[in-house]
């Protein structure tokens, strides 16, 4: 479930991109407006907008490929757009606010030599926290997460999910009002997503930190984000809330009736398939109402009747496309094996 | 609360990175192995002793400067122009005292004074023995022609000369030299192994997003130098300990032109010129290179390179005013060589000032140019090469 749902305003514009919030009413964390990033003649990025409202959870959902690394680099200034322009806790250059900024790229990278408090507060230095600061800092983390015994143990003799958790933690250290996590569920086990699921609920919820993340697994964006993202071949033909690309897909009915056959059927919407006393369809636009009395007058015999909400992955079919999905799919049986 | 504000400033960003790399070489295996580092050029110059003799002879050749009265000089000259034909080799080069105005003879062997009839040969002990014959033959061509009676030349010893001492600071010159060029050489390729490193350990994008990249150069480059100091600091305490217990039997090299304090001092700012110049074009490649391999092959022509910039400011050492030695002293790579040479060769230090600014351009120059293309190619595409392949429509993410 999204963690805020109808937080803010959603509105669909015929075929073009739909921005979700009024971005008007909502100070925005990071605007970005027409990113263009081109490689040796490959557009990886073509003409993305993004509107992070100060204190959310929002997700960047896609495929591997789909250009979600590019854009939260040219986001954060590391790389430069090739058109289109953004800004980042108000700031027109994101190095203008780098100390704010917490950053978790995708290849993770730590020094495997150093001490787990030592890489933390490392991180921290790089973002202008004093050393001694941030290693006191580091192993207040440390301990919170229940990592206090690796504090002076080397990196290399970690497991690979502490590791990432380290790096993670580094990402805070400065306690930074934006955090950047590109994949951050990757390469983690269940427990340690779990873990980092609640570390972004709290950032959020007690701290008010705006947090973005990029996924390619539905799911955590489903249970983590206020708002998403959805980019797919480096377009963004959906962006806002949860709630309301959920919404793009009708909700599915499922009808059980005694009879099987009647004037009745005539009721039924066109979509709907029969598997023995069942039917399936999608709710009509005209409501379920005037198919109910249908069917109580037609005297169809109504055994169940259960109407379900389009979940995440639904909606990320419908709006980014058979094959975006596909891609999504083959990438988390990919990260699974 | 966060610590509010912009990135750290170049200098600041570079000192963190440096920090960090200071203390990890510092407490690496790799840094045993560079202090142990010395051992091999000693070996290596040892027996590489021949060569470096040759090279030092290959200089200008000791001339005798004839200091008798104008006509007897004129007929000296003739005199050993006319042997020339038949023996030249065998005769020193001679010039007249009042020609020096016009092309000063920097390598004086010695000086002829006297007569034809009673020639007096003035200057060490071993070159003068060496040009008797010689000196005898040609004066007494310059008396009567030959064959005839070789008059009697009388010798003067002196404890030094011109010539002994040009070629004890040739020596200085050249082992300074040959000690910057082993020294850059190793820190540079200790530099290119902590940037293939650093992109091995995927710390490079942490670095990227947080602190200018032109701060990441900066500041591998620093802490290789720091670490090259404290290794500079522990040989000259080994080479102290062994001067003291061995004493008087180890060779002393000749003190150089500027003397030695400020030899000291040039040599440190020339070997971090030299190493900033090569550290930097070696982060470039790094910058080039994703796999080791690929940083091998990208950093040979360096090494090329630096070895014929080495051979060239050795070479421009023995040729003083020529135009190999302005090249030699211009180019930026060549410069801090040629200029350590000079310095152990002429005393005047201005040139010094103006060549360490020029260096330090040219530093300032490859950093900055490095550091661009190294945020170009490393921060152009995403992780997982793997999968890219297997979509290859969707190359970045």
């Amino acid at each position: 479930m999204a963690r805020g749902s109808g937080a803010s305003m959603g509105v669909e514009i015929g075929e073009a991109p739909v921005t979700g919030n009024a971005a008007s009413a909502v100070r925005l964390a990071i605007e970005a407006r027409g990113l263009v990033k081109r490689f040796a003649g490959t557009t990886a990025v073509d003409g993305v907008d993004l509107s992070v409202p100060e204190g959310a959870i929002y997700g960047v959902l896609g495929p591997n490929g789909a250009g979600k690394t590019t854009t939260l680099r040219m986001v954060l200034g590391i790389i430069d757009p090739d058109a289109g322009s953004r800004r980042v806790l108000g700031a027109e250059r994101p190095q203008d606010v780098a100390r704010d900024i917490g950053y978790l790229p995708e290849e993770r990278g730590l020094y495997p030599a150093m001490k787990a408090a030592e890489a933390i507060a490392f991180v921290g230095a790089l973002r202008g926290l004093p050393l001694r600061e941030g290693r006191r800092r580091a192993r207040e983390l440390l301990e919170a997460q229940g990592l206090g015994h690796a504090a002076d143990k080397q990196i290399r003799h970690l497991s690979k999910g502490m590791a990432q958790q380290v790096q993670i933690l580094g990402t805070l250290v400065h306690r930074p009002r934006l955090v950047v996590l590109d994949e951050p569920f990757s390469g983690l086990d269940a427990l340690n997503q779990a873990r980092l699921e609640g570390m972004i609920r709290s950032l959020a919820q007690e701290h008010g930190t705006t947090v973005i993340f990029s996924t390619h697994v539905i799911a955590h964006a489903e249970r983590l984000c206020d708002e998403v993202a959805i980019i797919a071949g480096g377009r963004v033909p959906f962006a806002g809330p949860v709630e309301v690309a959920r919404d793009r897909i009708a909700p599915a009915v499922r009808l059980e009736t005694r009879a099987i056959d009647g004037p009745w059927r005539a009721a039924l919407p066109a979509d709907a398939a029969r598997d023995g006393r069942f039917w399936s369809f999608s709710l009509p636009a005209t409501g379920i109402e005037p198919l109910l009395r249908a069917l109580i007058e037609g005297d169809a015999g109504i055994l169940s009747l259960s109407i379900e909400r389009a979940g995440l992955h639904d909606a990320f079919v419908a709006i980014a496309g058979e094959a975006a999905a596909r891609a999504l799919a083959q990438d988390k049986s990919e990260e699974a094996a | 609360m966060s610590a509010q504000g912009g990135r750290l400033s170049t200098f600041a960003a570079a000192m963190v990175v440096a920090r960090r790399d200071f203390a990890a070489i510092l407490y690496s295996r790799s840094f045993i192995f560079f202090l142990l580092g010395p051992l091999f050029p000693v070996i290596v110059g040892a027996l590489a002793g021949g060569l470096g003799h040759r090279m030092e002879t290959s200089g200008e050749p000791p001339a005798l400067r004839v200091a008798m009265a104008p006509a007897d000089s004129a007929a000296m000259l003739r005199a050993r122009a006319a042997l020339a034909p038949q023996i030249d080799e065998a005769l020193p080069p001679m010039v007249a005292a009042a020609a020096e105005g016009e092309r000063q003879h920097r390598n004086i062997g010695a000086v002829l004074s006297g007569t034809p009839a009673r020639p007096r040969l003035s200057g060490p002990e071993a070159q003068i023995e060496a040009w008797r014959g010689p000196v005898a033959l040609v004066a007494a061509t310059a008396l009567h022609g030959l064959p005839g009676p070789v008059p009697e030349v009388s010798l003067h010893a002196t404890a030094s000369s011109v010539a002994s001492d040009r070629r004890g600071r040739m020596a200085t010159a050249q082992g300074a030299q040959t000690l910057l060029f082993l020294l850059t050489m190793v820190l540079a390729g200790m530099v290119l192994s902590n940037l293939v490193e650093e992109k091995a350990n995927k710390v490079i994008e942490v670095l990227a997003a947080a602190i200018p990249m032109d701060a990441v150069f900066l500041g591998k480059l620093f802490a290789m130098l720091g670490v090259s100091f404290v290794g500079i600091a522990a040989w000259a305490s080994v080479a102290g300990l062994a001067i003291a217990g061995v004493g008087q039997g180890l060779p002393m090299l000749a003190a150089p032109a500027v003397g030695w304090p400020a030899m000291i001092a040039l040599g440190i700012a020339y070997f971090a010129m030299a190493y900033l110049l090569l550290g930097s074009v070696f982060l470039a490649i790094g910058s080039l290179a994703s796999t080791v391999r690929e940083v091998q092959t990208l950093s040979m022509p360096v090494t090329m390179m630096q070895l014929v910039v080495f051979f060239l400011a050795s070479y421009a050492m023995t040729q003083p005013g020529s135009g190999a030695e302005i090249f030699a002293l211009a180019f930026p790579f060549s410069s801090p060589f040629a200029m350590l040479a000079r310095a152990a060769q002429e005393p005047a230090l201005w040139p010094h000032a103006v060549a360490l600014a020029w260096e330090a351009l040219w530093v300032a120059i490859l950093i900055r140019a490095g550091s661009r293309l190294f945020r170009r190619r490393v921060m152009q595409s995403g992780p997982a090469p793997a999968r890219k392949r297997r979509h290859p429509a969707q190359e970045v993410s």
